[in-house]
């Protein structure tokens, strides 16, 4: 039983995780070109029901999670335009985006409600996947935890080794210069943007077709939210973005399971864990003021307005 | 042909008030496209969401009840945002600010005297205050973003508020539902006009809005506040300390939010019950940047935004529109709002 | 062929919101020339080298390159050309290596192997010794530069344009760049140098424009005119040097700093090592040094933003203050004049009146029991203005109104009415025009003259000798020993710059 039950343990958590690795990985590339945007828990709800929607009225997989990734891309867009072409303050743009994510997808998906999604296909190879242990947990999940993965190898090898991902992350340092020596500032942030976007349209994705296969209203419950702090925790590192959203997902799921135990603390206490978790975590990553500036990108959140 | 922004000489004036204006109509516009394609006739669900429910005095005096919280979470807030401190967690503030004036109120059931109401009151205002302690603690002593910390805090505040109901706080007669026990008469808010639920909350509110406006334009505390968040090194030049007016600040925000949270219990709802707030928290972030972070501004920008509170259910009932409509109105009128700020300090002119 | 400029400008007009930046301006470079752009700060130096360089359209006008007529479009279109340019503000990336930098300025065909090894191709043929592997934020500012020269020089341009290369620079660090410029030269490459140090230009440069006002004023050959002649030409009008009244020398330390030490708080900032000195009464001290050396980090000490653990660090008129904050400070009789005018002395969205309140709040009648009487304390800022000459419509002007030099003689005045004792100020004349910065260097002068202690922490030299008595030399967080400016020399100055 020990076994058995360890493995499903550790497939929920992953389940758990992959919104997390997705949002924060997303969240990261914007950020390295020195966009702050708060808004990933509006992007990611949006992406959700965008995603369950098409998923219920096509019954397609493929395209449900593809319109979850538009979905967050069209929030990036509305996004991008106010902030780098309007100059509005990103943090209260941020704040919009999410107030406005929250209400668009309640209206979306009102009509939703109820409604069981036969959520994603498993990678299922005969012999592989049916290896004790590592074979589901290798071998056994949907596309979208695989892509998570390819993601955060991509990410850490685009922002570290590639020319454009060298252009990006000087924008991020400092865009007067960028601009002075040519680089298209406001182009490359809003395809940062629009990528933060799609990763978290495809976390909210993830929430709605496979973690909770149905449509609930607030179901992202603050994971845009945590996902924005594990972009810190991660000192905007792709890598340690991805460990810390399994650090997030294995609480999440270890305080589910302590319930299901019966462990004599009242469920709402346990429930409150991630969130001071995130709190806890975030307190020990910032104590040293000098190093965080260090590893932040130096205009984040800053608008850039060339004259001329 | 392009369009260019020029950086205009001064900030206009006239486009700082312009802007909520420009704001509004565009929103009223985008509205309409939003009420056809969900199959509704345009007009009437305008009508329904903001003439109708204005035509009794009902009415108007419900606008003013749901307009209270907002106002006083916004003073709040507005002073926070001047500063450049972004408390966002005010909608934990509030249920805290409930959950203590609330179980004041029922630790003392039954127990008649004039003092109770400012007890809970004085006790929502601390209960607020408490929590937003802990955003300006970590702030200030550990550096940690409070946009970040204020917010998860709400989380644990509705966890909180929902542990106690279902526990401790039942009412032991309510047939197992999570809710407390009414509160008895003395821990009600008196009603101002009979046959309304229009409660001294408003005048309060009102006051409170004067006393912020004076604050704000005539004490040096106002002028520290404004002036770390427009240039914190000017700030530092002058010796205002920005630890300081963090914790004034968040705690002015929390204070607010709490008395909002109490008021609602003790008024309003008349018990604790799982949802105390239906996100007058994060709406008055809205009301707080609509009303350009100034108290009168926010005064009106809170009738507003209560206003699409009424409406919403206005329309839901009379014209069965889903009750989420009033959230993507509200967002929908800040993004406007923000892009329409641009001229604040840019015009725009055309090149050919 | 060879009739033809390199570089030729015909009529080039740029409007800003309230100023012509640039009216009507011509200009030609030969081939392998050094052409000196000379102008004040405001002159239109700037707007017009940014065209070139394709960083700013302008409204009107043409470029011809080569005889060409070119619409340069952005700066990889100007590097396209063999247009190359080293940026006042350099254009650097402060937590990326060297060859990240550099490989940031260059086309995509440069690959990243070949490319250190062409680095240090040119930083040995040109004498900029570079180490391609580490980070900016942990160079000197004349290593910086070398960045910045050898990215240009990589693209084998035909024209570099060269923004103010010198301001940071040791006087020997100076010698070093010229030759590379004579050598670059003499290589057939034409150089823009934009300066208003009039000697330099002298030294340099084959040719000189000279900008005044958004317009071309001269052209001349500036080592037949003295630079006398070439101020006059550049300011429009005859120069008021100030009237330095010679110290009584009462010998009566006023502010004694005494073994300060502290720790950066900056990010990338320099730690400050052992630093002791003293201001007579009647005196002013200079500190010079080149940028990044602790000066920021020094102001930040003395004037209390920084507090230090220890009290007695810091001394004024016997009182100890080293621990306190900037407001306690001031009531001992210590004013503060910052280098960044806006956002640090001033706050730009503010009134002129409410600016006033900035450092007044805690000394004068301006606020009293918290409450900010607004009568008095536009009456204090309109005193400031009419004191001070300061060009302004009126005391209810934002700062941001303000031009640079009206600004510094409102942050100069407003701190001196309180009556100091002892001032403070870095760089003081940065950024101001010269009517400006002569009012603000006699505002100093005189403050001696009537017994108070000041103390001038300036990269500008020659500022530095002209109205100081004695100068120390700021390098690496550390402080020389005070030397008396008459037995000063450049050499011996730039020597303790450099940090030897």
């Amino acid at each position: 039983m020990t076994i058995d039950f360890l493995v499903a343990a550790l497939m929920t958590i992953i389940t758990a995780s992959t919104p997390l690795v997705f949002a924060a990985v997303g969240e990261i590339v914007a950020e390295k070109s020195g966009v702050l945007n708060l808004g990933v828990e509006g992007m990611m709800i949006v992406g959700a029901i965008g995603a369950f929607a098409t998923g219920i009225v096509t019954g397609d997989p493929v395209l449900a999670v593809l319109a979850g990734a538009a979905s967050g891309a069209l929030m990036a867009f509305i996004f991008g335009c106010l902030t780098l072409w309007l100059l509005s303050n990103q943090v209260a743009t941020g704040l919009a985006l999410t107030i406005f994510g929250i209400g668009l997808s309640a209206l979306v998906g009102h009509q939703f409600v109820g409604v069981t999604f036969a959520g994603l296909p498993k990678l299922d190879i005969p012999g592989i996947t049916d290896l004790p242990f590592i074979g589901p947990l290798l071998f056994g999940h949907d596309a979208l935890v695989y892509l998570s993965v390819v993601s955060v190898v991509g990410v850490a090898w685009f922002l570290r080794r590639t020319r454009t991902g060298l252009a990006l992350r000087a924008v991020g340092e400092n865009h007067d210069a960028a601009h002075s020596i040519g680089y298209p500032v406001i182009m490359i942030r809003l395809m940062a943007v629009l990528f933060g976007g799609v990763m978290a349209g495809l976390g909210g994705a993830c929430l709605s077709l496979a973690y909770t296969p149905l449509w609930i209203e607030n179901m992202t419950a603050g994971r845009g939210w945590i996902a924005l702090a594990l972009v810190v925790f991660a000192s905007w590192r792709p890598w340690r973005a991805f460990f810390g959203a399994y650090l997030f997902g294995g609480i999440t799921i270890i305080q589910l399971h302590a319930q299901g135990l019966g462990v004599a603390i009242p469920s709402q206490i346990l429930s409150m864990l991630p969130y001071i978790a995130t709190i806890v975590v975030l307190v020990l990553i910032s104590r040293d003021d000098v190093r965080m500036r260090f590893n932040a990108p130096a205009c984040l959140g800053r608008s850039f307005h060339a004259t001329g | 042909m392009a369009l260019r922004f020029e950086a205009r000489g001064a900030a206009s004036r006239a486009m700082v008030l312009g802007s909520p204006a420009i704001a509004v109509v565009l929103t009223l516009a985008a509205s309409l496209v939003m009420f056809a394609s969900l199959g509704t006739d345009p007009v009437r669900a305008l009508q329904a969401f903001f003439i109708q429910p204005l035509s009794s005095e009902r009415g108007v005096a419900e606008l003013m009840v749901k307009a209270t919280p907002l106002v006083l979470i916004a003073l709040g807030l507005s002073m926070g945002f001047r500063a450049n401190v972004w408390n966002i967690g005010a909608e934990g503030q509030l249920t805290l600010g409930a959950l203590a004036g609330g179980g004041l109120a029922l630790a003392l059931y039954g127990h008649e005297s004039p003092l109770l109401l400012p007890l809970m009151f004085a006790a929502g205002i601390a209960g607020g205050m408490a929590w937003a302690a802990i955003p300006a603690f970590l702030k200030t002593r550990f550096n940690t973003n409070e946009i970040l910390t204020s917010l998860m805090l709400v989380y644990v505040a509705i966890l909180l508020l929902s542990y106690l109901i279902h526990g401790p706080w039942r009412d032991p007669d309510g047939f197992n539902f999570p809710e407390s026990r009414l509160f008895h008469d003395s821990a009600r808010l008196p009603v101002l006009l009979q046959g309304t639920r229009l409660h001294i909350g408003w005048p309060i509110a009102l006051a409170l809005a004067a006393t912020t406006w004076i604050l704000l334009a005539r004490h040096i505390i106002g002028f520290q506040v404004r002036v770390v968040g427009l240039a914190p090194a000017a700030a530092s030049f002058a010796g205002f300390s920005r630890t300081r007016i963090t914790w004034i600040t968040l705690l002015a925000g929390g204070g607010a939010a709490g008395l909002a949270g109490v008021m609602e219990v003790a008024g309003p709802i008349g018990q604790i019950v799982p949802v105390i707030s239906p996100g007058y928290g994060f709406t008055a972030i809205i009301v707080a940047f609509l009303g350009r972070l100034h108290p009168v501004g926010v005064v009106f920008a809170g009738l507003l935004m209560a206003l699409t509170y009424l409406g919403g259910e206005y329309a839901q009932i009379t014209m069965n529109l889903p009750n989420a409509v009033t959230g993507v109105f509200q967002g929908m009128l800040l993004f406007f709002l923000l892009a329409s700020d641009i001229l604040i300090r840019y015009r725009i002119r055309f090149v050919p | 062929m060879s009739a033809e400029p390199r570089l030729r400008l015909e009529g080039v007009t740029r409007r800003f919101p309230g100023v012509l930046a640039n009216d009507d301006v011509n200009l030609a470079v030969e081939a392998g020339e050094i052409h000196a752009l000379l102008g004040e700060n405001g002159a239109g130096k700037s707007t017009l080298v940014k065209f070139i360089y394709g960083v700013q359209s302008a409204d009107s006008g043409t470029l011809f390159w080569e005889g060409r007529p070119q619409r340069i479009a952005n700066p990889k279109a100007a590097r396209r050309l063999g247009i190359a340019m080293v940026f006042q503000h350099f254009s650097l990336f402060d937590a990326m290596t060297v060859t990240e930098n550099i490989a940031l300025g260059l086309p995509r065909s440069f690959t990243r192997s070949g490319l250190e090894e062409r680095i240090h191709d040119v930083s040995r043929r040109y004498g900029l010794p570079l180490d391609p592997g580490r980070h900016v934020h942990a160079l000197s500012v004349g290593e910086r530069q070398r960045i910045e020269v050898v990215r240009c020089l990589l693209q084998e341009p035909r024209l570099l344009i060269m923004d103010e290369p010198t301001s940071v620079l040791t006087p020997q660090e100076v010698e070093g760049l010229f030759a590379t410029l004579r050598q670059l030269s003499d290589d057939g490459v034409s150089i823009l140098y934009i300066s208003h140090k009039l000697q330099e230009i002298r030294d340099l440069c084959h040719k000189a424009t000279i900008m005044r006002g958004g317009r071309v004023v001269a052209e001349c050959d500036p080592a037949t005119r003295s630079t006398h002649e070439l101020a006059e030409l550049m300011i429009g009008s005859d120069l008021t040097l100030p009237r330095r009244t010679s110290a009584a020398g009462s010998a009566s330390p006023r502010l004694e700093v005494r073994h300060l030490a502290l720790a950066s708080s900056r990010l990338h900032g320099t730690p400050l090592n052992d630093i002791s000195f003293e201001v007579l009464a009647g005196e002013i001290l200079g500190i010079a040094g080149i940028a990044g050396n602790g000066q920021q980090e020094l102001m930040d000490a003395l004037s209390g933003e920084t507090p230090l653990p220890d009290d007695h660090a810091i001394v004024v008129d016997g009182t100890p203050v080293g621990a306190s904050g900037p407001n306690r400070r001031r009531a001992a009789g210590m004013v503060f004049v910052p280098e960044e005018r806006l956002g640090h002395g001033a706050v730009p969205q503010m009134t002129l009146w409410e600016n006033a309140l900035l450092s007044g709040a805690a000394t004068s009648n301006l606020v009293t029991r918290g409450m900010i009487s607004g009568a008095r304390a536009r009456a204090f800022a309109a005193a400031v203005v009419r004191d001070f000459d300061v060009r302004t419509p009126g005391v209810t002007q934002p700062a941001s109104s303000l031009s640079g030099g009206n600004l510094q003689k409102f942050i100069i005045g407003r701190e001196i009415s309180h009556n100091p004792g002892i001032i403070l100020a870095l760089q003081p004349t940065w950024g101001v025009d010269a009517g400006s910065a002569a009012a603000v260097r006699q505002a100093l002068i005189d403050l001696a003259a009537d017994g108070a202690a000041v103390l001038v922490i300036s990269q500008d030299l020659e500022e530095l000798m002209e109205i100081s008595d004695r100068l120390c030399v700021i390098s690496q967080g550390r402080l020389s020993p005070p030397m008396r400016t008459m037995d000063a020399t450049a050499s011996r100055i730039g020597l303790l710059m450099a940090g030897s």
